[in-house]
């Protein structure tokens, strides 16, 4: 799987059990618009930490917060290369 | 004086020597550090140490803790109202010295049991161990000592055995039984459960292994003594106990429990911190909430996860979790999130086989119960959890 896939199941996942109803995952889309909440991204970023063994958020050399899945699918594909 | 031996009966046998004979008598319990005991030692103004353990040690007389001890007191009458201190478990930080009484310490202890075969998972050096210790002893009855180094079946083989009627431990002390698979091994008229909350899940489940057995949960602390004993099998205590008074009085003010009776403890010793408030209620720092005509515990002040703002007490998602058929215990503890500051996680032990459809079946039945930030985010399925040797269950931040 790419890293790409990877984070968009744990989205897809992640929003299924919190009953969220998500908008079309599109690079473009805000995530402030997905239809996730604080609480969701904050599982998303544990599960990936676990299934990537890495947290881009936490990482020093990173102090941008992304704001698109497209931003948010890019902070973890430069973090695994 | 304190007494600190490596095994428990020499204690015992001790403390029936010295109760009267000596002004303060403090009980070490076994995992006390060499830095803690000198801490102690200070702290308690302790002049003699009664040890197995020889080697000198600074400012005090170390004595031999043998059978021979004091012998010219066995005794004709009491020269002291001798104080008893007993260590707290120190689940949060080093463990501070209490003093009781022994009036307040048998002050709980009803009618003797006649032919009562006690056993209890409690070291006797702790004060849950010790309550049962006194019963016994009370009671004329015997008495079956646990050992920390011994396997849970083992250990309940030896008690079976000897024919324990009476035994006590702590919730997670009673988890180990029964997912032991040895619990057959003993057959109780009374089980009783204290030191961390009972549970509805753990009750059930001793209901079932036990049929026979009348189980109670009390509400017990170092600090403040036992307050009550529950035995209608359900979690949580009647309401109506709040504010009824009795010998023991129920207070809850800022959501914890208060307590005041005269089997509290007297006092820290060595500390600055005063045990009870100006009206005599001592704090038991356990958050209780109304649900219905019942008071449920929640969970310990300073134990709350704060996810986003928003507090989750492990106890009450550990409870959830216990609840699931499947689940046999649960811990449940804070894992730092770069989004929410911390977020719910989950360790579990459970029955049958560990998969993902079993993982995905425990997340959605708590979910069923809990508001979504108290939904463990992360469940992990582990072979075990530990036990501290205050019989509770080992509770550690990520």
């Amino acid at each position: 799987m790419t890293i790409r896939s990877i984070v968009l199941t744990q989205i897809t996942e992640v929003a299924a059990e919190h009953d969220k109803q998500l908008a079309p995952l599109t690079d473009s889309l805000p995530l402030l618009d997905s239809g996730l909440d604080s609480l969701c991204l904050a599982v998303i970023v544990a599960r990936l930490e676990d299934e990537l063994g890495t947290d881009p958020f936490s990482s020093a050399d990173n102090d941008t917060f992304p704001v698109t899945i497209g931003d948010l699918v890019a902070m973890y594909e430069s973090v695994a290369a | 004086m304190l007494i600190h031996t490596a095994r428990q009966l020499p204690t015992a046998l001790a403390l029936l020597k010295l109760d009267g004979a000596v002004r303060r008598m403090a009980l070490a319990p076994p995992d006390l550090t060499s830095a803690q005991l000198d801490a102690a030692i200070v702290q308690a103004g302790i002049d003699t140490l009664i040890t197995d353990d020889l080697a000198p040690r600074a400012g005090v007389q170390v004595v031999p803790c043998s059978s021979d001890l004091c012998p010219r007191l066995d005794r004709p009458q009491a020269l002291f109202d001798t104080e008893w201190v007993l260590f707290t478990s120190g689940t949060t930080g080093a463990p501070k010295l209490v003093s009781h009484t022994l009036p307040g310490l048998i002050g709980p202890i009803g009618a003797a049991s006649g032919g009562a075969v006690w056993s209890t998972f409690y070291d006797v050096r702790r004060y849950g161990g010790l309550q049962i210790l006194l019963r016994a002893l009370l009671g004329g009855g015997s008495m079956v000592l646990s050992d920390i180094a011994e396997g849970v079946g083992t250990f309940l083989a030896r008690a079976g055995a000897a024919g324990v009627t009476h035994i006590s431990g702590t919730p997670s002390h009673w988890r180990r039984v029964l997912i032991s698979g040895h619990a057959a091994r003993i057959d109780p008229a009374y089980v009783r459960l204290s030191g961390e909350i009972a549970d509805q899940a753990v009750l059930d489940r001793l209901r079932a292994a036990y049929p026979a057995a009348r189980i109670s949960h009390a509400f017990a602390s170092t600090e403040a003594g036992v307050a009550f004993d529950v035995t209608d099998g359900l979690a949580g205590f009647p309401a109506a106990w709040v504010g009824a008074g009795g010998p023991v009085e129920l207070r809850v003010a800022g959501d914890t429990l208060r307590i005041r009776s005269a089997r509290t403890a007297t006092a820290y010793l060595g500390a600055a911190a005063s045990l009870a408030d100006a009206d005599g209620f001592v704090d038991t720092g356990d958050i209780v909430t109304l649900r219905g005509d019942r008071y449920h515990f929640l969970g310990r002040v300073g134990g709350v996860i704060n996810v986003g703002g928003q507090k989750v007490h492990p106890e009450e998602v550990e409870a959830a979790l216990h609840a699931h058929p499947a689940v046999l215990a649960a811990r449940v503890r804070a894992r730092s999130s770069p989004i929410t500051g911390a977020i719910v996680a989950a360790d579990v032990v459970v029955e049958g086989p560990a998969d993902e459809a079993l993982c995905g079946a425990i997340k959605a039945a708590c979910r069923a119960q809990l508001a979504p930030h108290k939904v463990p985010a992360l469940l992990r399925i582990v072979p075990a959890l530990d036990v501290l040797p205050s019989g509770k269950l080992a509770r550690l931040n990520a």
